[in-house]
């Protein structure tokens, strides 16, 4: 595996190369000076590994950051290695250029922070490729957790384990200048349209919930296809979630529109989770490490970094 | 052959033979129960070594979930019904159009080689292209043209794409059906005064078919299940209905579900092809014993 790709480069360089590489995330590329301090360096994981030695830096990233949770005692699927999962294509704005190995994009960079607060460092994290049906099947797992984007849900938990949430996500509809949905303001009028949507998403239910559109939604096997279909005419809209709806307007589409950001279902905010096994005997200490994230300001700073601010889209209603 | 002399009248077995065939019986009774008991035993020490497997509790919840069946049935049964839509359509538009090819791929004389090389080229191309790559290529650079402003429907564009495959398949079919019509029926027809369209017509495609039928209901089974894929485009079949229930709650029962529906689907046709071929062979051995 290719991993640490950046093994000596020193954090300031890395900041430098992540707001270089940032064009995707439209202008939220630099991150704020505030936080580039700590979680900027506990997300690069360069700790360990910077040639000039900052020893003042281990004890904010180093093993055991979490009590009974270290390299040493956790039942991974190879000792001392952590092994992440992520689908093959991995998308923008989760995994940056495919390639989840390079800390950049929110998923990979939670990812390597998760690892951090767990005390492996960039060499000791693997990835392997598992379609999102694999990730959830029954069977012997070949990763220790998933990102995939993976909404929690109470009837999954009967099938998988998972972490706390790294993301509390909100479905946003997009259209394209020109579809009959472009003007459309409030979700009353969107009852007659086309729905797209990326299979396995909670997005899907939420066009029902929301909408409950006359026609029967498009479903696709992945959110690059809707937006396909978006581009040629072949929805008038699709549902997608609020980050990736940023990418698509900024990147994929040309003239995309975001129209606004669904009202949650049943009132309780959609989160996404890290995948692992049944009864894993990781889930704990992945989800004592996100809390840590959580609690440190990190999961804000690399949502910064990574995504772009989704308080712009207009609730629709 | 003589005239088979068992059973026939006035004839009175002897002793010897009434022994002979009671041994027979009991020999036919004691194959019938072991085979049944074997059965029974194999059946048993099959279910005995899945469900004693460690993971079998995990399995029979994952993938053997009764609520979780009833639940995804019926939207299964609604993109099945959109399954057997285009199958229709589709079965219908490819052997229409591989009848055409076949027939254009074995026309004689230098002057058709045009459409020779037309009908070959396009088996070439859609035998050989993935049918999902081309499902992809159909169903996203079509629309993309925009030479109409109205949309053109995903199952549409998906049936076009299948067609297309399928029909490059069913005219080798059809092909070797025609050629495996002797030479003589072709000249014998023409001596009779037929045009070339007329034999063709009247005495060597009519052969050919009913010899290729088995093979054609084989593909046709194939494409039961392929049609599904068209939901590569956006329309949900079944199969795409199955799997929408399955990430509902990650769970695989739907996915036994809708196997078990296709299999079901495949039976009728499986059996007529069993009769279908039965019928051929009588017909064309036409009472001959071998």
């Amino acid at each position: 595996m290719s991993r640490s790709r950046l093994p000596l480069i020193t954090v300031p360089a890395l900041v430098l190369a992540l707001s270089a590489c940032g064009g995707g995330t439209e202008g939220t590329a630099a991150p704020p000076p505030a936080a580039s301090g700590s979680p900027a360096t506990q997300a690069s994981g360069g700790a360990s590994t910077e040639p000039d030695g900052s020893p003042s830096e281990e004890p904010s990233g180093g093993a055991g950051t979490i009590e009974g949770c270290d390299p040493a005692s956790l039942e991974t699927l190879t000792d001392g290695v952590l092994t992440y999962a992520t689908s093959e294509p991995a998308f923008e704005p989760w995994m940056v250029d495919n390639d989840p190995t390079s800390g950049q994009g929110y998923e990979s960079a939670v990812a390597y922070a998760v690892a951090q607060t767990l005390g492996y460092d960039e060499a000791a994290v693997e990835w392997v490729r598992v379609p999102f049906d694999a990730a959830i099947s029954p069977g012997p797992k070949d990763f220790d957790a998933a990102l995939n984007q993976f909404s929690i849900t109470d009837e999954r938990r009967q099938a998988v384990d998972f972490s706390s949430p790294y993301y509390d996500v909100r479905q946003a509809v997009v259209t394209v200048e020109g579809s009959v949905a472009a003007d459309l303001t409030s979700l009353e009028q969107m009852g007659e349209l086309l729905f797209g949507a990326q299979v396995g998403t909670t997005s899907l239910d939420a066009i029902v919930s929301a909408v409950g559109p006359t026609l029967q939604p498009q479903v696709f096997n992945s959110n690059e296809d809707a937006v396909n279909a978006l581009a040629n005419g072949q929805v008038d809209a699709i549902v997608v979630d609020l980050p990736t709806a940023f990418f698509a307007t900024a990147v994929q589409l040309d003239g995309g529109v975001i129209l606004g950001q669904l009202p949650q279902g049943d009132g309780e905010a959609e989160q996404f989770g890290m995948v692992l096994d049944l009864g894993s005997p990781l889930t704990d200490c992945v989800s004592q490490a996100v809390d840590a994230l959580e609690a440190d300001g990190t999961l804000d700073a690399l949502q910064a970094e990574w995504l772009a601010d989704v308080a712009g889209a207009p609730e629709l209603t | 052959m003589t005239r088979p002399a068992a059973g026939s009248v006035g004839h009175r077995p002897s002793p010897l033979e009434v022994r002979r065939r009671a041994e027979r019986a009991r020999r036919a009774r004691r194959s019938t129960l072991t085979a049944l008991g074997s059965t029974v035993a194999f059946a048993v020490l099959l279910y005995l070594g899945v469900t004693s497997t460690p993971g079998w509790p995990r399995v029979q919840a994952a993938f053997l979930d009764p609520s979780v069946a009833v639940d995804s049935l019926p939207s299964i049964l609604r993109g099945m019904w959109l399954n057997l839509r285009v199958l229709a359509v589709a079965a219908v538009l490819t052997v229409a159009l591989a009848l055409v090819v076949a027939v254009l791929r074995t026309l004689r004389g230098p002057v058709w080689l045009p459409l020779r090389l037309l009908a070959t080229g396009y088996v070439d191309l859609f035998r050989g292209v993935p049918l999902i790559v081309l499902l992809y290529l159909i169903g996203f650079g079509v629309p993309a043209l925009r030479f109409t402003d109205g949309r053109i429907s995903s199952v549409a564009l998906g049936t076009a794409a299948i067609v297309l495959t399928y029909s490059a398949y069913v005219s080798e079919v059809f092909r070797a059906g025609i050629e495996t019509v002797h030479p003589s029926q072709r000249l014998g027809a023409r001596s009779l005064g037929l045009s070339y369209a007329q034999s063709m017509r009247l005495v060597v495609l009519p052969q050919a078919v009913r010899r290729v039928t088995p093979p054609l209901l084989n593909d046709f089974v194939a494409m039961q299940k392929d049609v599904g894929l068209i939901s590569l485009l956006g329309a949900v079949d079944a199969v795409r209905a199955a799997q929408i229930a399955q990430l509902d709650g990650f769970n695989f029962t739907p996915y036994v579900v809708v196997a078990l529906l296709f299999v079901l689907l495949s039976v009728p046709t499986a059996r007529l092809a069993d009769w279908v071929s039965i019928r051929a062979t009588r017909r064309e051995q036409a009472g001959a014993v071998l």
